[in-house]
């Protein structure tokens, strides 16, 4: 409950939204915001003014062709929000923060043309501080420039250690092929949610035994984890031959060439780059905190630490705009962040981490629920940022 | 299990604080930044724009022909829902840790955002401003929404504080509560035969949820514990399927899983003396904070029931006291007949076993003491031998754990049911008192 509130009041008090607390009268509460009715002919909007603030445009499209709705700026060009792909009968939201001023609305049934029913609104000033988004567009530009440089760099610092590896496995020396499983990886981690972005080249790099399916060749860097650390194995593994050995070391190196290649001309969008920051956090709440991706080396937390670090990139190439979004959505990532650099620092040894195996419970469940901790502001940096 | 306590007197007048009403509109709708996922990034948390699916109204036409569906107990009352309301059908409860780091400001933050959603979700309403289907198309809803659509399902949500959260078991004062803490909030005792497990055991905060629809149930403990992430994550939590006890005499007495009638001789709404006397902690019993308040006990009793059931009836009839059919005391009569504890047949053996577990809970056998018991039935899936991991998750609520404590004592001693059950979990938590709206549960404690 916070200052913020107040222009909820002032909205209720015109009449425009109406809060549906009590049971008993509230019949549709889905319509309480500003409702638009795309049809095939109009594009009809409940109100033709509001006060200054966040509003919510609820949009139904009743036609039969595929709508959108935009709320255009006075001169009924440049976009201030847009509700996009909405099917016939079915209604989404568009949540807007707007300032006092001169706006349009349109709808482009269809998708295309220059939208119908082209209809004025009115933004009344409520008193509300708006902030300004100045120079946006030039940072997002620059967060993009720097994140693809970090993309490139990554993956050719994981070629090069992939070679290394590879190198060391083809002439039977295990012991430096297992010292450089893990820190090679790392580069892989750090970025995995681009990599994965490579329809093929993510299965036949990075799967695990589990995602087989039946008669599935296995290869990629879990394939020769377990064949270097064959004491996990089951019993009855028996270690590749060299042929199998010079099959899985090249196909390694080749489809790192490949990805390497494939990441000279990236561009990310800003939502792109705030979603691969949510993915990696995923991946290390599905695959890292549970110990499931490095089944055989248990050297999960290389890998943990290399996702955090690449989200880590992500959300400081995007701080300094959500510092002008939303500076309590940052603080608060600042510190869970730290959180959990805490938890993980907790574990190096020298320049290596606990072997997952040797994590106790307790240990586990505070990496969980500082994972937990993070994730739930994190997932909301797109819909600030995008906004 | 405690087939305790006391007399019934149908027909007194209620208490009140157990009927169902629509709760008012005016009650606060906000979370605090932290606790408001979706839109806290669109930077208007708090504004409230009101657009949640609204269950309830949604319901009330799907469900009209349901009589219990659309039942609603107000949040915001003197007492915590989930007491003396009538047991619902469904349980899921949830002990919670408080994170590291975690101060007594965001605590109360804490306890605030989760007052805000449980007053939300018992009048049917989804959480937050946009609930589970609407908002920024960018943002994860605020909701997570498998609730939209369904009735109110008589949904309780009720909170406690349990003794490490005025202090650790270290001797830490983590929130300035310690000197607070009522002096009965210890852990309850090692009982004879207690096999706990530390993981089923304890907890800092808990949220008992009751509902007639378990998705219901569930939802609101998913989503107060989504809440609560980064500021307090799940310890153990407890599903929980057919109440166990009946809270008012309006209910029929239902069956534990040894298929015999629990709580026949449990507090009733309808008694109010009884419910004062034995229930609510009264202002002069310790910290004013509590006064209004209660103590809840609960157990994971695990029921080896695979034993029980090669058991013979007559066994079974004298281990419990009652009989299996009707749930009379096998000194006679029906029902509801007060046992007769010295009526003895051949051989002057009383009719009703010295062992027997009807006579070691009855406040007779234990200096008049009552509980309020709440517990439910569990099945949790099965153990490595293929037995049923089947049992009663027993809650009762007292004036004082000192109640608890004494007829526990009594039966983990002499009760015959034991060969046939194990108490693996146990926690303890003060229920404060309900808040006022524009208040949250637990505001007395830091006043």
């Amino acid at each position: 409950m916070r200052a913020r509130l107040l222009p909820l009041v002032a909205a209720s008090a015109v009449g425009l939204l109406a809060l549906t607390g009590c049971v008993a009268n509230a019949t549709d509460s889905a319509a309480a915001g500003i409702t638009v009715d795309s049809s095939a002919d109009a594009c009809d909007v409940s109100a033709a003014e509001a006060p200054s603030g966040n509003l919510s445009f609820t949009v139904t499209n009743s036609g039969d062709q595929v709508t959108e709705f935009y709320l255009l700026a006075e001169d009924g060009l440049r976009i201030v929000g847009e509700a996009e792909n909405i099917g016939p009968g079915l209604s989404r939201d568009l949540v807007v923060q707007l300032k006092p001023g001169h706006y349009v609305t349109t709808c482009k049934p269809g998708m295309t043309g220059a939208g119908i029913d082209q209809r004025a609104f009115t933004v009344t000033d409520s008193g509300d501080d708006i902030k300004v988004d100045a120079d946006l567009d030039a940072s997002i530009e620059v967060a993009n420039t720097n994140y693809a440089a970090y993309v490139r760099d990554q993956v050719a610092q994981l070629l090069t250690g992939t070679q290394a590896f590879a190198d060391a496995y083809l002439a039977g020396d295990d012991d430096t092929a297992r010292a450089l499983y893990a820190p090679t990886r790392a580069h892989w981690e750090r970025v995995e949610t681009v990599a994965e972005s490579f329809g093929d080249l993510d299965p036949q790099l990075d799967l695990r035994e589990a995602d087989l399916e039946e008669g599935q060749d296995w290869t990629g860097w879990h394939a020769i984890e377990k064949d270097l650390w064959p004491a996990e194995a089951e019993a009855g593994f028996a270690a590749y031959t060299p042929e199998q050995r010079q099959n899985l070391a090249g196909l390694l190196v080749a489809d790192t060439e490949t990805l390497n290649e494939k990441v000279q001309d990236l561009d990310f969008t800003l939502s792109q780059q705030t979603n691969g920051a949510i993915g990696l956090l995923d991946e290390v709440a599905t695959g890292k905190v549970t110990g499931e991706e490095e089944f055989w080396s248990h050297t999960d937390l290389w890998d943990f630490q290399a996702n955090i670090d690449g989200a880590k990139v992500l959300y400081a190439g995007v701080r300094d705009i959500l510092l002008e979004e939303d500076a309590d959505l940052a603080a608060d990532l600042d510190t869970e962040f730290a959180a959990l650099q805490e938890l993980l620092d907790a574990q190096r040894v020298g320049e290596d981490f606990t072997l997952y195996t040797d994590l106790t419970p307790a240990e586990i469940k505070a990496f969980a629920d500082q994972v937990n901790a993070l994730g739930e502001p994190l997932n909301q940096l797109t819909a600030t940022l995008v906004l | 299990m405690t087939d305790s306590t006391g007399s019934d007197s149908p027909g007194s007048d209620s208490p009140g604080s157990g009927s169902p009403t629509a709760d008012s509109p005016d009650a606060p709708r906000g979370l605090s930044r932290r606790g408001l996922f979706g839109l806290a990034g669109a930077g208007v948390a708090g504004l409230g724009l009101g657009i949640a699916g609204d269950r309830a109204a949604l319901a009330v036409a799907a469900s009209a022909a349901q009589s219990t569906a659309g039942t609603v107990y107000p949040f915001y009352q003197e007492h915590q829902a989930g007491i003396v309301t009538p047991a619902q059908d469904r349980l899921h409860f949830a002990a919670f840790d408080v994170a590291d780091g975690t101060t007594r400001a965001d605590l109360i933050e804490l306890l605030q955002d989760w007052s805000v959603a449980a007053a939300a979700m018992t009048a049917g309403r989804d959480v937050g401003d946009y609930g589970s289907v609407s908002g920024p198309y960018d943002a994860p809803p605020e909701d997570t929404g498998e609730a939209h659509g369904l009735p109110p399902a008589g949904l309780t949500i009720t909170f406690g504080f349990g003794p490490t959260l005025f202090q650790t078991e270290a001797g830490v004062d983590r929130f300035g509560l310690a000197a607070r803490r009522p002096a009965e909030l210890v852990d309850v005792p090692h009982f004879p035969g207690d096999m706990l497990e530390e993981t089923r055991s304890g907890g800092d905060l808990c949220i008992q949820a009751c509902a007639d629809d378990p998705q219901v149930a569930v939802h609101a403990i998913r989503n107060l514990s989504r809440i609560a992430f980064g500021r307090a994550a799940i310890r153990w939590s407890q599903l929980g399927f057919g109440r166990t006890s009946s809270t008012s005499t309006s209910q029929a007495t239902p069956r534990n899983l040894f298929g015999f009638k629990d709580g026949t001789a449990n507090i009733k709404a309808e008694e109010p003396a009884a419910v004062t006397e034995h229930l609510w902690v009264g202002a002069s019993d310790g910290p004013a904070w509590l006064a209004g308040g209660s103590y809840l006990v609960a157990r994971r009793i695990r029921m080896t029931i695979e034993t029980w059931d090669r058991t013979s009836l007559r066994e079974q009839e004298t281990v419990i006291g009652r009989n299996k059919g009707e749930g009379a005391p096998l000194s006679g009569g029906t029902e509801f007949t007060e046992p007769d504890f010295t009526l003895a047949g051949r051989a002057d053996q009383p009719l009703i076993d010295t062992a027997a577990h009807v006579r070691l809970a009855h406040p007779t056998q234990n200096d008049g003491i009552r509980m309020l018991r709440r517990g439910y039935n569990f099945v949790d899936g099965n153990d490595a031998l293929g037995r049923l991991d089947a049992g009663l998750f027993f809650i009762s609520f007292q004036r004082t754990p000192a109640s608890f404590t004494a007829v526990q004592l009594n039966l983990a001693r002499h009760d015959a049911l034991n060969e046939y059950i194990r108490h693996v979990g146990s926690a303890l938590f003060a229920v404060p008192p309900g808040a006022a709206k524009g208040s949250y549960v637990g505001a007395s404690l830091f006043a």
